[in-house]
C-alpha cells in the first residue's frame, strides 16, 4: 500500500489531538502546556509540508518555515515570562497567574 | 510493503507514541526528552516526503535550541511537579471528550477532502513550482525572491523575541558594582591639564 497524503494528514490530526488533550490534562503545569502548543504547531507544520509535497509547490514549505520561526520566538518569550513569574511568585501553577484579575 | 512505507509507519508510530508520553509523563524532564524524540521523528517524516531543508531546520532549531531551552527552564526552576500534577484525572474526561470531537472532525476532513477544480492551475501559476533541483536550492530560489518580505518579517520576529526575552529576564542586583563609563571618563579630580613651555619642561 502506497503512502499518500491521507496518511500524513492522519498523523498530523492525531498529533494535533494529542496536543489539545495535553493542554486539558496538564491544566496546572505551564511548561507542559507550552510543550503541547509546540506539538500542535508541529502538527500544523506536517500538514503544510505534506500538502506542499503532494501538490508540487514549495510555498507550503516556506510557510512552514515561518511557522517554525514564530514557534521558536513564542517558546523563548513564554519561557522568559515563566522565569520572571517564578522569580516574583515562587510558583508556576496556572491558578496563581491571576494578578491581572482578568 | 516498500521500505519507504515501513519507515513511514516507524516514524509515525514513534512520533505519536512520544507525543503521548509528552503529555502523560510524570516528570517534565522526561516530557522534554520525549518532545525531542517527537521532533526527530517528525524530521524523519519530512525527509521521507522530500523536504530535507525543513527536516534539518527542525533538528537544528527544535532539538538544538527550543528543547534545550525547555530543559534549562525545567531544571532551573525549583518546582514541586507532583503538586502540579494534582487534578490530572479530574480533567481527563473533559479532555478526552474534546480531543475525540477534534479527532472525529479532523478524520472527517481527511476522509472527505477533494481537490477543487481551480487548484491545479493555481498551483501551477503560483511561485515555487515543482522542484527539479535539490530542495534547499529550490526553497532558496523562492524564499529570497518572491517571499523576501516574509523572510525579513521572520527575522524581525526573532529580533523582537530576542530583545523581549533579554528585557524580561535581565535584572541588576543592587550589591553588584558595575562599571559606570560616563562617570569614569568625565571625572575631573584625577586629571590636571598642564601648560608646558617649549624648552623648559615641567
Amino acid at each position: 500500500m502506497d503512502i499518500g497524503l491521507s496518511h500524513y494528514l492522519t498523523v498530523a490530526a492525531i498529533l494535533f489531538t494529542l496536543g489539545t488533550l495535553g493542554i486539558f490534562l496538564n491544566r496546572k503545569n505551564v511548561i507542559v502546556i507550552l510543550m503541547s502548543v509546540e506539538l500542535i504547531l508541529l502538527a500544523v507544520n506536517i500538514n503544510l509540508v505534506s500538502f506542499s509535497a503532494f501538490l508540487g509547490n514549495l510555498t507550503g514549505q516556506v510557510f512552514a518555515l515561518l511557522v517554525l520561526t514564530v514557534a521558536a520566538a513564542e517558546a523563548a518569550i513564554g519561557l522568559a515570562i515563566l522565569v520572571v513569574f517564578y522569580r516574583n511568585r515562587g510558583s508556576i501553577a496556572v491558578e496563581d497567574i491571576n494578578a491581572m484579575k482578568g | 510493503m516498500s521500505v519507504a512505507a515501513a519507515f513511514f509507519y516507524l516514524f509515525a508510530f514513534v512520533l505519536v507514541a512520544s507525543a503521548f508520553m509528552v503529555i502523560s509523563s510524570r516528570n517534565p524532564v522526561q516530557s522534554v526528552l520525549f518532545l525531542i524524540l517527537a521532533f526527530v521523528n517528525a524530521a524523519g517524516l519530512f525527509i521521507l516526503i522530500g523536504a530535507e531543508f525543513l527536516a534539518l531546520i527542525l533538528v537544528v532549531v527544535y532539538v538544538g535550541a527550543v528543547a534545550v531551552l525547555f530543559l534549562f527552564v525545567v531544571m532551573m526552576l525549583d518546582v514541586d511537579f507532583v503538586e502540579l500534577r494534582q487534578g490530572f484525572l479530574q480533567y481527563l474526561p473533559v479532555g478526552v471528550v474534546v480531543g475525540m470531537i477534534f479527532l472525529a472532525e479532523l478524520v472527517l476532513v481527511v476522509g472527505a477532502w477533494a481537490t477543487g477544480p481551480g487548484v491545479a492551475s493555481a498551483v501551477q501559476s503560483a511561485p515555487g513550482g515543482i522542484a527539479t533541483e535539490s530542495n534547499v536550492r529550490a526553497i532558496a530560489a523562492v524564499l529570497y525572491t518572491d517571499y523576501i518580505y516574509f523572510f525579513q518579517a521572520a527575522g524581525f520576529v526573532l529580533l523582537v523575541a530576542m530583545i523581549g526575552a533579554i528585557v524580561l529576564t535581565l535584572r541588576h542586583k543592587v550589591n553588584v558594582r558595575r562599571q559606570n563609563i560616563t562617570a569614569q571618563v568625565t571625572r575631573s579630580s584625577t586629571i590636571e591639564v598642564v601648560k608646558v613651555r617649549p624648552g623648559q619642561g615641567l
